[in-house]
């Protein structure tokens, strides 16, 4: 039937878009990838010259073996977490809030401004109150800026809110060299938290994992079932169909941002006051960044973002645990982590589309 | 070869699918040399799929193209040019800063330096021998749309192409225009081409083609000679089942003032007025019909009066009644959410269906309550009574839906446009505006709509009715209000007037007429 010229003009591959996956079939995609993401990582160990088995068995055993290595898994977690449901109030609302990291340190100095300060005038309950209320003000208030601006003057949140992580990098630089440097030290840096003001453990873990899964219920909550919630998801869609339907679209802007950024600061917080115990540029550790894969692995889903904000911690941990077992260098480490991510995040991609080979055009009845 | 063939093209058993939907499905088609082929279909039958493969920008899945009596192979445009098919599309493609003459000669092969001179005088030439009004040194931004689209035709016939292939050429003309345009091809089929014109405006298949084909959801139904046929014929063949093309206009008394619009005055983006000392009422229990070349203000208009767009000066009072007291409440300038608030119960259905009145990725419950999830108390949504109107519009309106958790953006464009509607009908409105609102429909969808509007009109609604066809407006409109660049050019009543009448209205230059405000009004 049809001529030979034909194929002169279709390529080798061409995506289509495909119209719903089963959700069996979505999570059949998301295995393999996850198995060939272990192979291709396998093939990376094999050239370090170990046994991909074993390093992979040690990985697990890192995050998991022992209680000890599971709070430190926790630990990783719980930040990640926040962070993640804190930056997809923004992302559904197509704000790309970037600024995580300067939300958490906000967050973490606004807490240590009371906690390093007025630890010896209150007592624990209200000390602990007062940093929470002071990170969750700071963050937000940080949070809004980038808001205010884009509702008022249409600037890029997503250049602002980056910049505003290095405008916190740089206070915090400040801090430790100068009006909160510890006393009597020749290094810069600030001083510890007194022990009688550090979070409460429950279960070994500072309480900050409990506020996590309240926090997941209630942004599915949010999200949902809420007007505000229903108004965040119309403003991500089309701002023209929010101003139709009544909605002023710059409040919700300031005020989902401020929820974004309060979240964020919080976490700043429960590092400060929980994990740490001091502030320093590490506090923030990357973790608005590897939020954001997590929002979006999850794809917005606040449950979700538990799953894969435990997997990151695992696989974190892991990656700790082998650097010490088969001394494979750091930067190995996290190829290998970087290897996995690329394979989840990537089947994505073959979960909307798929490829057909030039000549193999499907027939449908 | 070539040159008198009997058919200047022939396309056979040829097939083109998407995914799964099939565009295209074992179609033939044949134009004969120097005729005018009419391609008939509702949108989405297929037509432009179609002549798109003629023009190499889809590649057939199967089938055989003859061109000229030889077998060809069409991998691009280039090819399609080689073979002398030229194709005019929808939307122009024209560079807006060069001249007519400039544009004519982009992208062809020939000397390093350009002689405009020359050019000029070639495309005057040109232009001149088909009965063409065109200023070859004219810029592009400078035209009308009409003259952007004697360019492209221009373009096409510099290059040598002696079949061309026209999709949906009127749909953006004053009826004026359009006979120039049908004169013109005319001119060019005594010359020898051959032309297909894509439309689905059956008056002008009868007025300009020698045959017409018809494709019918991808499928090719039949070709007939004009001399031989008529509208109700090819309407069966086009829909598949014989329909009534009547669109009904109910009479009902006219009643109260609802809506007075006095001297609006608002900017387009650039600072230049899109609407210009607008003024004009609108009545309950009728239809106003708005005609205009599109961009002529109609939707600075509509936005203003939602409360979506600022203006820099005028009125828009709002005549109603709440728990029976008249009320009267100047509107310019409130946002939606605070005309709501008044108790005035005003309908838009905007232009852009899914990129304004709805959205896209929600589904059916929650497009529905887009408009009213304000009113129930407290900080959640409820989602029950949404669901239920929703199941109600599918039902009364035979809305075609997996269900009402499917997202509206899957819906065809005549379902959409239902949902959206339906949404606004349903809040018991008393002035309803809509803008375009069969833009895109097939035929039965479109004839629901008129007769949804008619059953708000005899519910004592006052409707304002943006539209682009002017037949359908001048057989459902109670009043034809005419805009011309941001201005009220005259409102006329439709029975007394001819098309000819309202599409010098609609290209109106300059105050020549005046005092027609609201003398006017008298019905």
């Amino acid at each position: 039937m049809s001529s030979h010229g034909t194929q002169a003009k279709e390529p080798l591959l061409r995506m289509v878009k495909r119209d719903t996956l089963s959700p069996k079939k979505a999570w059949g995609i998301r295995a393999a990838a996850f198995i060939l993401s272990l192979v291709t990582g396998g093939i990376v160990i094999l050239c370090l010259g170990h046994n991909p088995i074993n390093v992979y068995i040690s990985m697990v055993k890192g995050a998991w073996g022992s209680s000890t290595v599971i709070h430190e898994t926790v630990k990783i977690a719980v930040p990640l977490l926040i962070t993640a449901i804190g930056i997809s109030f923004a992302f559904k609302m197509k704000f790309w809030n970037i600024g995580g990291e300067g939300q958490i340190l906000v967050g973490a100095v606004a807490a240590g401004a009371f906690g390093l300060f007025t630890a010896h005038i209150f007592p624990k309950l209200p000390l602990v109150l007062l940093m929470m209320l002071a990170s969750i003000a700071a963050g937000g208030i940080y949070g809004l800026l980038p808001a205010v601006c884009k509702a008022k003057w249409g600037t890029n949140e997503t250049l602002f809110t980056l910049m505003l992580n290095y405008i916190a990098l740089a206070f915090i630089k400040y801090l430790m060299n100068g009006p909160w440097k510890a006393k009597g030290s020749s290094f810069p840096k600030i001083d510890m938290l007194v022990p009688g003001a550090r979070l409460t453990k429950v279960l070994g873990v500072h309480w900050g994992w409990i506020l996590a899964l309240i926090l997941v219920a209630a942004a599915y909550i949010y999200f949902n079932k809420t007007k505000q919630g229903y108004e965040i998801a119309v403003v991500g869609e089309s701002n023209n169909t929010a101003r139709y339907a009544g909605i002023n679209v710059g409040k919700v802007f300031r005020r989902t941002m401020f929820i974004s950024g309060a979240l964020c600061g919080l976490v700043g917080m429960l590092q400060f006051a929980g994990a740490d115990y001091t502030i320093t540029e590490g506090t923030a550790g990357g973790v608005g960044f590897t939020a954001i894969t997590v929002a979006w692995l999850a794809k917005m889903n606040p449950f979700g973002m538990l799953i894969v904000s435990v997997f990151i911690a695992m696989l974190e941990r892991g990656s700790n645990a082998i650097q010490t077992q088969f001394k494979i260098p750091a930067s190995a480490s996290d190829l290998l982590i970087g290897i996995i991510l690329f394979f989840m995040l990537g089947c994505e991609f073959f979960i909307s589309y798929k490829l057909i080979r030039r000549g193999k055009e499907e027939h449908h009845a | 070869m070539g040159g008198t063939a009997e058919y200047a093209v022939k396309m056979h058993h040829v097939t083109k699918t998407f995914g799964k939907v099939v565009a295209n499905k074992d179609v033939n088609l044949e134009l004969k040399t120097g005729e005018i082929l009419a391609l008939l279909g509702e949108n989405g039958s297929g037509k432009t799929t179609l002549m798109n493969m003629l023009s190499g920008i889809y590649f057939p899945d199967h089938g055989e193209i003859y061109v000229k009596g030889q077998e060809v192979t069409i991998r691009s445009p280039k090819d399609s040019f080689a073979l002398g098919i030229g194709m005019i599309h929808q939307h122009f493609k024209l560079v807006d800063v060069l001249t007519a003459a400039e544009n004519i000669v982009l992208g062809l092969k020939g000397p390093v330096t350009v002689n405009r001179k020359e050019i000029n005088r070639k495309v005057s030439e040109l232009a001149k021998r088909y009965g063409f009004e065109l200023d070859p040194t004219k810029k592009v931004y400078n035209m009308s749309v009409s003259e952007k689209q004697t360019v492209e035709i221009l373009k096409v016939l510099y290059k040598g192409a002696d079949i061309l292939i026209l999709d949906e050429p009127t749909a953006v003309l004053t009826p004026q225009e359009t006979d120039r345009l049908f004169a013109v091809l005319r001119n060019m089929k005594k010359d020898g081409k051959s032309i297909i014109i894509i439309t689905h405006k059956l008056n002008e298949v009868l007025a300009i083609s020698d045959r017409v084909a018809i494709l019918r959801k991808g499928e090719y139904i039949g070709a007939v000679n004009t001399s031989e046929t008529n509208q109700a014929q090819l309407t069966e063949m086009m829909v598949g089942r014989p329909i009534s093309l009547e669109i009904e206009r109910p009479d009902v008394k006219r009643g109260e003032k609802r809506l007075q619009v006095i001297d609006l005055t608002c900017l387009n983006g650039d600072g230049v007025k899109a609407l210009d000392n607008v003024s004009f009422d609108a009545y309950g229990g009728e239809i106003l019909g708005v005609a205009g070349i599109a961009g002529s203000g109609q939707k600075e208009l509509c936005e203003i009066i939602a409360g979506l767009y600022p203006s820099i000066g005028g009125s828009v009072l709002y005549l109603g009644e709440h728990n029976g007291i008249p009320v009267q409440e100047r509107i310019l300038g409130l946002k939606p959410d605070e005309i709501v608030k008044k108790g005035i119960s005003m309908a838009f259905v905007p232009e852009d269906r899914l990129g304004m009145g709805l959205v896209a990725g929600m589904d059916m419950t929650d497009n529905v309550m887009l408009r009213s999830y304000k009113s129930n108390k407290g900080i959640f949504v409820d989602r029950k009574s949404p669901k239920e109107l929703a199941e109600k519009l599918i039902e009364e309106l035979e809305i075609v839906t997996p269900g009402v958790d499917t997202p509206v953006g899957r819906l065809s464009g005549g379902n959409v446009q239902k949902v959206l509607l339906g949404r606004e009908i349903a809040c018991q409105p008393s002035v309803l505006i809509v803008a375009y609102p069969v833009r895109g429909l097939d035929i039965n969808s479109s004839y629901r709509i008129y007769d949804l509007l008619n059953e708000q009109k005899k519910k004592g609604v006052a409707v304002i009715f943006i539209g682009e066809d002017l037949d359908v407006l001048m057989q459902l409109s109670d009043r034809i209000m005419v805009m011309c660049g941001g201005k009220v050019s005259g409102i006329v009543d439709p029975r007394e007037v001819t098309k000819e009448d309202i599409g010098l209205l609609m290209i109106h230059t300059e105050h020549s007429v005046s005092g027609e405000k609201d003398g006017e009004v008298t019905a």
